[in-house]
């Protein structure tokens, strides 16, 4: 219940509104191990605590990683925080990836903005056993050239043969030579059999709910989607009643859910 | 905990002046009594010196937004039903600081916080309050995480329940199956009767501390006939209901009808003031502050209620996701009598009523149910081809 | 000398087309190559082609004072470029611009123009798929106005 202090090792800035934490344990156990997907309540000193998607590699435990991006207090709080400083830690919580369960299937990652952060863990996964998978594909979408994340890593996965990396972005300068247009405009272009494959999406509902229908119309079904939903939290451990979404609490049988179980929700306004 | 049974344990009766030694055993034993006396015109819960702070000789008149205390005209200590508070900020603190941290230069030091708590007797828990505590126990005790404050009040609690024998105006226990009759959780539970000039207790142990304490009140064993009184009383109230609610189906029914055009007349009167979520006995929900002092040297971080019916409460992203007031009063009452079920396995309600006493505009959670379910047609979406067999 | 037909035939914006109809057609398509770089249209000349991409990327771009040319769309293999041939006053709104080199197959818009008034079953099936593009890019154009990555805080 008491939030565990982590020392800032780096803060990186990714975008003009983004960054990376890289953290590690003051005291006690020197890994910090956990399943793609699943998050964290960040503590700054004074200010309070955010939910924060983990974002690092699992089979690298001794340094835990967090893309966050400055929103509100506390998220500007950790954007200012500088090496040696302090951030508390309680977790991890929450339901994970089904990574192992797209193996010998082709796995599809479609992602929007952010959500690219609580799907690298995923990705990294499954790139260890590459062996495993049929065709892995990224689809990402961002706002702008400068709101993509992981630039450098999206370059090296890019420059690998047995990967496919899809960018676009809603618009750009006239520099940029990639694609423009809303993500599921990539769809066309990706090679991966839908019938065949496990699909995990994260962004913005919005997106999410377009690029669903998508996937179903080219015969990914439900069964074989994952999302990752996203509410309010302040205790992260089902105790306070605000990630609610009908019955189900996004901290404890969240925030990835296999989409045919919370499809009746999804669409429900205000609910 | 107060885990009761009625396996061979002996009905009891004494003088209704022996209350006053009850009171003197629970302090003995180091309880803090807590039982209803009246404040600013209400019967609330605090701590009891002796019985004469009972409100001897009171009633409760309840309705829709409405409460009135008046005399009765005998001399019953526990004449009313239940009022605005309930036993759940004893144990679910209104306030309560979860931990602290010292700075220590550009690092702080986190510090635990010590859970010492006295230990407390509630006197005169009502059978739906015991299903209450029951329901509450579920929440924050039986899930993966438990909450450590919950626990550590709820493991020092002797509860003396009292058989209702007269229902409140806006009751409904009955419905939601948790009463008048007091069955489990208690550890005493007494029947006050006043009939032919006389006025004594019927009581029964449900644990071994309830022995414990009965054996020390000068006491006899009931008769049969004194035994007959009690429960014809409790049958009586149990036949008095100020209100009813259908509960079996609610829970298909009003997840069935999310688009209800009663939502939006519901929604025309509900001022979100949230005093529902204060009252409900069973409304867990709270958020969390993070304060300073003022030279930062000291954070503390601070739990306190919290109500669905706060535009805050599903704030995301720059908005809240029930930004109207039809959503949230549909988000409580969907929680409270159809979700509670897929989370916990009962209903959250326990048809105290309270939240119909104590609603400024007197919205009454039964009626709304009912409306529902009496203008429901197949699919409450608005669609020209289908016929509705009533208007709604 | 083979004429256009059978890439005509085989670009998926004429799919299912009868043989008949796109006979009609082939007299107003040209092949056409665009270098890395080169402009197929300006904003505001005059609309008189509508492209069917073969190969190689497209980007429509809007020039802005103080931000100069934005990409709103890049348009791929497969893709049609330019509907304002259809519709008075036939003038482009856009620049487009090949990203990389662009294979396409241009098709006159007032030779289109006259054939469709002349053969109206040629003119519903245009019209048709025209359509279908249309709402496509519509649906995908209001997703990226609605700026859903965006920092939402009012």
């Amino acid at each position: 219940m008491h939030p565990r202090p982590f020392k800032v090792l780096k803060n990186q800035a990714e975008t003009h509104d983004t960054f990376t934490l890289e953290l590690e344990p003051v005291e006690g156990a020197r890994e910090f191990r956990f399943a793609p997907g699943q998050f964290n309540m960040l503590y700054v000193y004074g200010f309070g605590e955010v939910p924060i998607s983990i974002s690092g590699d699992p089979a690298e435990p001794g340094v835990l990683v967090h893309t966050v991006r400055a929103v509100g207090t506390v998220t500007r709080a950790l954007e200012r925080l500088k090496r040696g400083e302090l951030v508390g830690v309680r977790g991890p919580f929450g339901t994970s990836w089904p990574v192992a369960e797209a193996q010998n299937q082709d796995l599809v990652i479609v992602t929007g903005g952010i959500g690219l952060a609580p799907l690298r863990p995923a990705m990294v996964q499954a790139l260890a056993e590459r062996d495993k998978y049929g065709k892995i594909v990224l689809l990402y979408g961002a706002r702008t050239p400068d709101d993509l994340l992981y630039v450098r890593e999206l370059e090296q996965w890019r420059s690998r043969l047995d990967l496919e990396i899809l960018v676009t972005v809603d618009r750009a300068l006239g520099t940029w030579r990639g694609n423009v247009g809303v993500v599921t405009t990539l769809f066309p272009r990706a090679s991966f059999d839908p019938f065949h494959a496990l699909a995990l999406v994260c962004g913005p509902e919005v997106m999410m709910r377009f690029v669903i229908l998508e996937l179903a119309k080219r015969g990914t079904p439900a069964e074989k989607t994952y999302l990752s939903m996203e509410r309010n939290m302040k205790c992260g451990i089902g105790l306070c009643g605000h990630c609610q979404i009908g019955p189900t609490f996004v901290c404890k049988e969240g925030p990835v859910y296999r989409f045919d179980r919370v499809k009746d929700l999804f669409g429900k306004r205000e609910f | 905990m107060n885990e009761a049974d009625q396996k061979g344990r002996t009905q009891a009766v004494f003088e209704a002046e022996r209350l006053q030694t009850l009171v003197e055993i629970l302090a003995r034993k180091g309880y803090q009594v807590i039982g209803p006396l009246i404040r600013d015109k209400a019967i609330v819960y605090a701590e009891l010196e002796s019985a004469r702070d009972l409100p001897v000789g009171w009633t409760d008149v309840q309705d829709g937004g409405t409460y009135r205390l008046e005399k009765r005209q005998d001399e019953a200590l526990f004449g009313y039903v239940v009022g605005p508070h309930s036993w759940k900020q004893y144990l679910h603190p209104p306030r309560t600081r979860l931990c602290q941290a010292k700075r220590k230069g550009d690092c702080f030091e986190p510090r635990g916080e010590d859970r010492e708590v006295p230990k407390r007797a509630f006197l005169g828990v009502r059978a739906c309050e015991l299903a209450a505590i029951a329901v509450q126990d579920r929440v924050l005790l039986q899930g993966t995480y438990t909450d450590p404050v919950y626990q550590a009040r709820r493991e020092k609690i002797a509860l003396i329940a009292v058989n209702c024998t007269r229902a409140g105006g806006t009751c409904f226990c009955t419905s939601m199956g948790t009463g008048p009759k007091v069955t489990r959780g208690y550890d005493l539970v007494l029947t006050e009767v006043l009939e032919d000039g006389k006025h004594y207790f019927v009581a029964q142990a449900g644990t071994e501390l309830g022995e414990e304490i009965l054996k020390e009140i000068p006491h006899q064993e009931a008769e049969e006939k004194e035994k007959q009184t009690a429960e014809g009383l409790v049958a009586q109230a149990a036949g008095n209901m100020g209100r009813t609610l259908e509960a079996a189906g609610v829970h298909g029914l009003l997840m069935a009808n999310l688009e209800h055009k009663r939502w939006d007349e519901v929604a025309r009167r509900c001022l979100t003031c949230g005093n529902c979520t204060l009252v409900c006995p069973t409304c867990f929900c709270t958020t969390v502050e993070d304060v300073t002092d003022l030279t930062g040297e000291q954070a503390e971080r601070w739990r306190r209620w919290d109500s669905c019916f706060t535009l805050d409460f599903s704030y995301i992203h720059g908005g809240s996701v029930r930004p109207s007031g039809r959503a949230r009063y549909r988000q409580w009452m969907t929680h409270k009598l159809a979700t509670w079920h897929d989370q916990f396995g009962t209903s959250g309600c326990v048809g105290c009523g309270r939240c119909i006493t104590w609603c400024p505009v007197g919205i009454d959670i039964t009626q709304e149910a009912r409306a529902i379910r009496e203008t429901t047609v197949s699919q409450a979406a608005p669609s020209g081809k289908e016929k509705s067999r009533a208007n709604p | 000398m083979q004429t256009l037909e059978p890439i005509l035939a085989e670009h998926p914006f004429f799919k299912n087309l009868d043989s008949k109809i796109l006979q009609v057609i082939v007299g107003c398509a040209t092949n056409v190559v665009f270098k890395a770089g080169e402009f197929i249209f300006r904003e505001e000349g005059d609309a008189q082609e509508f492209y069917l991409i073969r190969k190689g990327q497209v980007a429509l771009e809007i020039y802005a004072p103080g931000r100069g040319p934005i990409t709103v769309q890049t348009l791929h293999d497969g893709n049609i470029l330019g509907w304002s041939w259809l519709v008075p006053p036939y003038q482009w709104h856009f620049d487009a611009r090949a990203v990389e080199e662009t294979r396409a197959i241009a098709l006159n818009g007032r030779c289109l123009r006259t054939k469709c008034e002349e053969c109206h079953e040629l003119g519903y099936e245009l019209m048709k798929r025209f359509a279908f593009v249309v709402t496509q890019r519509i649906e995908a154009l209001t997703l990226q106005v609605l700026d859903i990555y965006g920092n939402h805080r009012s």
